[in-house]
């Protein structure tokens, strides 16, 4: 299958092949975003993080139905967590979005972590970039905002919504130090429920007491996803947000900051490949570490000598 | 390099319990297999088309409602037109014995009836799945 052409023309199957060639490493994976790069860049990108059943892909399901509205071409990247017992995982995320399953203008594609944190990120950013090429006018990425990968995925976004909901008590207390620094709008999910008010003005305060940039204040929305309420409020501050990103000048910024940070990760990772082959795979290694073991050679001389052999 | 098996656990039909599905599900991914559950209640089609997408290796259904005849063989047809040739189908479910040699003559690669312990469908998905 050619999945370079097969994604320019408009084939699902290419295009999840392809997403499957980057999330399993295969070699042709470079040789692939490669050719498909001119073709990104065209895709609004939002992120959407929270804790768990915090209605997240309830809302991703209702946000992409908004958007489909508007005849906008939609993907969704679903993210969860893989068991770190066992390398495997249960993604559970379609089930919120199965009408969406047969609309041909949407693609949803479940992920799992794989335990690679760092190169999660950049896989999910060249996942997004596959959607992009293929078309896809708005992509939205889901993860479970729990830690600094999932922190890390999303700032693949150009805009980042937080889904909270009522009634967690003191939570919003943990969640807090991460991942309201990086919400560029707030929802607060389960509106049907108690305690709306309250977390709304712990969030209020919250932002107060944190003021993210000088000219955007992240808007807070309700909804009840389920029912599909205050959706639309939630596509208008997402449009809001993006004309802001635009008018102001920051979305360039943003992009080519996120650019620099992916360059950076990329030429990162390959060195680190290649010094670990070649540390690992040197003649002799085997007897240097039990020369280690042994107490006749220390480590610091032997890094010493990888170094000064690898940057010759 | 990081290949991982994927399987879509899903359920066609009307009948609405899980539970089954739910089990099998969990000792899938304690295999070390990546599941995409996709819940019930889903026409062939809805599964057809999730396969599409999630590019999954396999496709494990669950049945309780007596449809699997005229499902099952669906799903198989559908993913063949698609252009998803290389993916194992296995079912699962409250299958008379009378109905497995039909539903394989139509595709479906093995079919697990209830009390077969979950290790045996891990076991026949790593040595059959391509
Ligand atoms: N009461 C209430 N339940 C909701 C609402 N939105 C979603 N849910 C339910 O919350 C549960 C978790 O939703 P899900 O979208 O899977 O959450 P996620 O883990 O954040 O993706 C599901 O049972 C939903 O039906 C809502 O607005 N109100
Ligand atoms: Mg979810």
């Amino acid at each position: 299958m050619d999945i370079v052409a097969g994604v320019l023309s408009g084939s699902r199957l290419a295009l999840s092949r392809g997403i499957t060639y980057v999330e399993n490493e295969y070699d042709e994976a470079v040789d692939i975003m490669r050719k498909l790069y001119p073709h990104t860049g065209n895709a609004y990108v939002i992120g959407i993080t929270g804790p768990p059943g915090a209605g997240k892909s309830t809302l991703t399901d209702k946000l992409a139905k908004e958007y489909r509205k508007q005849g906008k071409l939609v993907g969704i990247v679903a993210v969860d967590p893989t068991s770190p017992y066992t390398g495997g995982a249960i993604l559970g995320d379609r089930i919120r979005m199965m009408d969406l399953t047969m609309d041909e203008g949407v693609f949803i594609r479940s992920m799992a972590t794989r335990g690679s944190l760092g190169g999660l990120s950049q896989k999910t950013a060249d996942v997004v970039k596959l959607m992009d090429a293929f078309g896809m006018d708005i992509i939205i990425i889901e993860t479970v905002g729990v830690g600094q990968s999932e922190v890390d995925i999303v700032k693949t976004a150009d805009t980042t919504m937080v889904v909270m909901v009522p009634g967690l008590g003191d939570d919003i207390q943990a969640i807090k130090a991460g991942i309201l620094e990086i919400g560029d709008l707030f929802t607060i999910n389960k509106a049907d429920r108690d305690g709306v008010d309250k977390l709304n003005i712990e969030l209020e305060m919250m932002l107060e007491l944190n003021p993210k940039g000088v000219d955007w204040r992240p808007p807070i929305n309700r909804t009840i996803a389920e029912k599909g309420e205050g959706v639309v409020e939630v596509v208008n501050s997402i449009e809001a947000h993006a004309a802001y990103l635009r008018e102001s000048g920051e979305l360039a910024v943003r992009r080519k900051d996120r650019l620099k940070s992916e360059l950076f990760t990329m030429v990162n990772d390959r060195i680190v490949r290649y010094i670990a082959k070649q540390v690992l795979e040197a003649e002799g290694f085997e007897e240097t570490l039990v020369n280690l073991q042994n107490r006749v050679i220390d480590p610091y001389t032997v890094v010493n000598k990888i170094v000064s052999d690898v940057l010759k | 390099m990081e290949k991982r098996i994927r399987v879509l656990v899903a359920k066609p039909g009307l009948d609405g319990h899980d539970r089954g599905a739910k089990v099998v599900a969990r000792a899938l991914r304690d295999a070390g297999f990546e599941v995409i559950y996709t819940g019930i209640r889903l026409t062939p089609e809805q599964i057809v088309a999730a396969s599409v997408q999630e590019d999954v290796n396999v496709v494990a259904l669950s049945l309780l409602s007596g449809a699997h005849n005229t499902l099952f063989p669906k799903v198989v047809e559908q993913l063949k037109e698609k252009g998803l040739n290389d993916i194992l189908v296995i079912g699962g479910g409250v299958i008379p014995d009378a109905d497995i040699p039909f539903l394989k003559e139509h595709g479906v690669a093995e079919v697990f009836t209830p009390g077969t312990p979950t290790t045996k469908i891990v076991d026949f998905i790593k040595e059959n799945v391509k």
